[in-house]
């Protein structure tokens, strides 16, 4: 069969599932569609949380960037695993005891405060859509490679999808439907990496192989990419060259947003018991971690792979590189999509692969007469194109696309039903109309799914970025407003609405302010970014990507102090924090 | 309940969730940050071992904490009586 009907087939009878799913447990009740009626048993609710949390980003894009990245890539797979700590240990077993639908509404009875809520909502619907564009970025990606199609029908496919579920379905239909899209994205990425560390090292296991010596050689892979990449003038693959200071920050910034995901956090309403939310979170990192765990072993070996396609002889030697005209296939594909290209700069109709940054290289590069780095390729294609690069049969590479279509459709039916309840329950219930029918707030909640899936596609559709950074973005932002907001509720009984607010509101200025100046997120019109994003500019030498922490560094300190120098919160407050510090309350 | 004893449960609780993000931080920011320069100096199974805790090592032991955390939690549940059912 054609690779193409093959992948309609595979990714067709995926959303087909994903669809009857959602039918067979649609929601009837506000508390069906906000919270699955709170009946989703921890290990469903972990798969869930899995699916809902690894994103187009870590499926498509992660293991590519740490295939360029190396040891530098390891902020990504501590920053986003570690959060899942924080999570269990200060977050989940509260806001479950608390029992209401959504984050704000936390923020909103703790604080006592509508000021508060609505503060909690924007920072909410900032967060989600800045993360939400990544997610209908990944899924063009996908359909324009794999199907075939334009992006925007792409798009267009994958809004109508989520559309059915996420607003028939609820959170009921979601969480089931998610648990499936858990099953395909980790079958998708494991069996193709099984194969790659097979044709390697000879080792079925790719976290194992990942260390292992390449078939029919002494050499270990690490030590023989090491090799490989300093020869051609890259850094070392096993140490980083980002500062410690900002390496610390990285990670620290991404763990402490893992744990403010408005998204993520909701996912523990869902579960009967606050035994149940504290498992449940152990069960989503353990799903979690079967995908993070190969996922370095992957860019290790993708980058092994495409070195050793590029630079097939000796380096300096006129036949050490790959002929152009003799390029493989995967090569000819991807170029077509723009996410891999090619120039010539030489002359010689043959591909050089190096660092011409390194200037020491590039002085040697000139004499072996390379005249520049004349290959390009994109982060994200390095897990589309690996069963491709590895000559892979094609039900894998189908599977493949379903499994990157999965990922990002259950991130995005996520983060709209966030959106959705923040928009009907936080806004329309809890503030404009407090009278309202449970009907006709369920009504509203779909309607605001609907709108949120509509701006969803069109940030999809014109991005503000590619699509890892602008959730490391979205990451920075839940990490500087709602987790200090939150953890304060819990285990600072002194904080106060004043405080809440002024904390949420520094947190949240401080660090988009910091990442507009210099990457110009939104305001591209207003002449941002304003200051070059090189580290001698940067504050203490913190990336924007690890500015978060400084941002909920500056929360605490503001909420901290404001609520010592204003009156404490009111007794029944003081009970209410009482109440949910213990299981069960006698 | 009484407040002391709350208290107690509370005060038990925080001493779990100190323990844990000792731990918590000595494998993360300690063995894969901090001191990843010294570790690579040894190489185990083929991994210089500060690289394989920044990229396999610490996310083993964040699952582990987790599953230790909600097992710790529920016998100081039960001790104090505030578990539910």
């Amino acid at each position: 069969m054609e690779l193409q009907t093959l992948t309609y087939l595979v990714v067709g009878a995926s959303f087909a599932l994903y669809i009857g799913i959602a039918i067979w447990s649609r929601a009837t009740t506000t508390g069906d569609f906000y919270i699955a009626g709170k009946g989703v048993s921890p290990v469903a609710n972990g798969m869930a949380t899995a699916a809902d949390w690894m994103s187009a980003a870590s499926f498509i894009s992660m293991a590519g960037l740490i295939a360029f990245l190396g040891y530098d890539g390891s902020v990504y797979l501590m920053g986003w695993t570690g959060g899942y700590v924080l999570l269990a240990l200060f977050l989940a077993p509260y806001l479950r005891k608390f029992g209401k639908f959504t984050v704000p509404e936390f923020i909103a009875e703790r604080y006592y405060s509508k000021t508060a809520r609505i503060v909690a909502v924007i920072c909410l619907i900032f967060v989600s859509f800045t993360y939400v564009a990544g997610q209908m970025r990944g899924v063009g990606i996908v359909f324009s490679r794999f199907l075939e199609v334009d992006v925007t029908v792409g798009l267009i496919i994958g809004m109508a999808v989520v559309f059915v579920y996420a607003v028939l379905g609820g959170m009921k239909g979601i969480t089931y439907t998610q648990v499936a899209q858990y099953c395909v994205l980790i079958f998708a990425y494991t069996v193709p990496a099984i194969f790659i560390a097979l044709q390697i090292t000879n080792n079925p296991i790719p976290q194992i192989a990942f260390g292992a010596d390449i078939a029919d050689t002494g050499t270990g892979l690490l030590e023989k990419l090491n090799d490989i990449v300093t020869s051609l003038g890259f850094n070392q693959y096993t140490s980083g060259t980002k500062s410690k200071i900002d390496v610390f920050c990285i990670t620290l910034a991404l763990m402490v947003g893992t744990a403010g995901l408005p998204h993520v956090i909701v996912r523990f309403f869902t579960v009967p018991k606050v035994r149940d939310a504290r498992r449940s979170a152990g069960f989503a990192l353990l799903f979690i971690t079967i995908l993070y765990t190969t996922a370095p072993a992957v860019g290790a070996m993708a980058r092994y792979n495409l070195l050793n396609t590029v630079q097939p002889g000796a380096i300096g030697a006129v036949e050490g590189n790959l002929e152009y005209s003799a390029r493989p296939e995967w090569m000819k594909t991807w170029q077509q999509t723009g996410l891999l290209s090619f120039t010539d700069k030489n002359g010689d109709g043959r591909i050089q692969y190096y660092d011409d940054s390194n200037a020491e290289f590039a002085a040697r590069a000139s004499a072996y007469g390379w005249e520049g780095n004349e290959l390009s390729v994109d982060n994200d294609i390095m897990v589309l194109a690996n069963p491709e690069i590895a000559n892979l049969p094609d039900w894998v590479i189908a599977l493949v696309a379903a499994g990157g279509i999965a990922a990002a459709l259950s991130t995005a039916a996520g983060l709209l039903l966030v959106i959705s309840a923040a928009v009907s329950h936080d806004l329309v219930k809890g503030i404009f109309m407090p009278g309202i029918s449970e009907k006709r707030e369920l009504l509203a909640g779909r309607i605001a799914a609907a709108f949120a899936i509509l701006i969803a596609g069109y940030l999809g559709f014109d991005p503000p970025g590619w699509v890892a950074q602008v959730v490391a973005f979205a990451f920075g932002l839940a990490a500087a407003s709602l987790f200090p907001a939150i953890l304060l509720g819990i285990f600072y009984k002194r904080a106060n609405k004043e405080g809440a607010i002024a904390g949420m509101l520094t947190g949240l200025l401080f660090t988009y302010g910091y990442i507009e100046f210099f990457k110009g997120l939104f305001l591209k019109w207003a002449g941002a970014p304003w200051g070059e994003n090189v580290a001698a500019n940067w504050l203490f030498g913190i990336s924007p990507e690890g500015i978060g922490v400084i941002g909920m560094l500056l929360n605490f300190a503001v909420a901290i102090s404001v609520s010592k120098l204003t009156s404490p919160p009111p007794e029944h407050i003081q009970h209410l924090v009482e109440d949910i510090r213990v299981p069960r309350a006698a | 309940m009484k407040p002391k004893q709350r208290a107690a449960y509370w005060r038990a609780n925080l001493k779990v969730l100190a323990g844990c993000m000792l731990v918590w931080f000595t494998c993360s920011f300690g063995l894969g940050i901090l001191l990843v320069d010294q570790l690579n100096q040894i190489t185990i199974a083929g991994f210089p071992l500060g690289f394989w805790f920044a990229q396999q090592g610490s996310i083993y032991i964040f699952v582990a904490l987790i599953f230790f955390y909600a097992w710790k939690m529920n016998q100081l549940d039960q001790k104090y009586d505030v578990h539910e059912d």
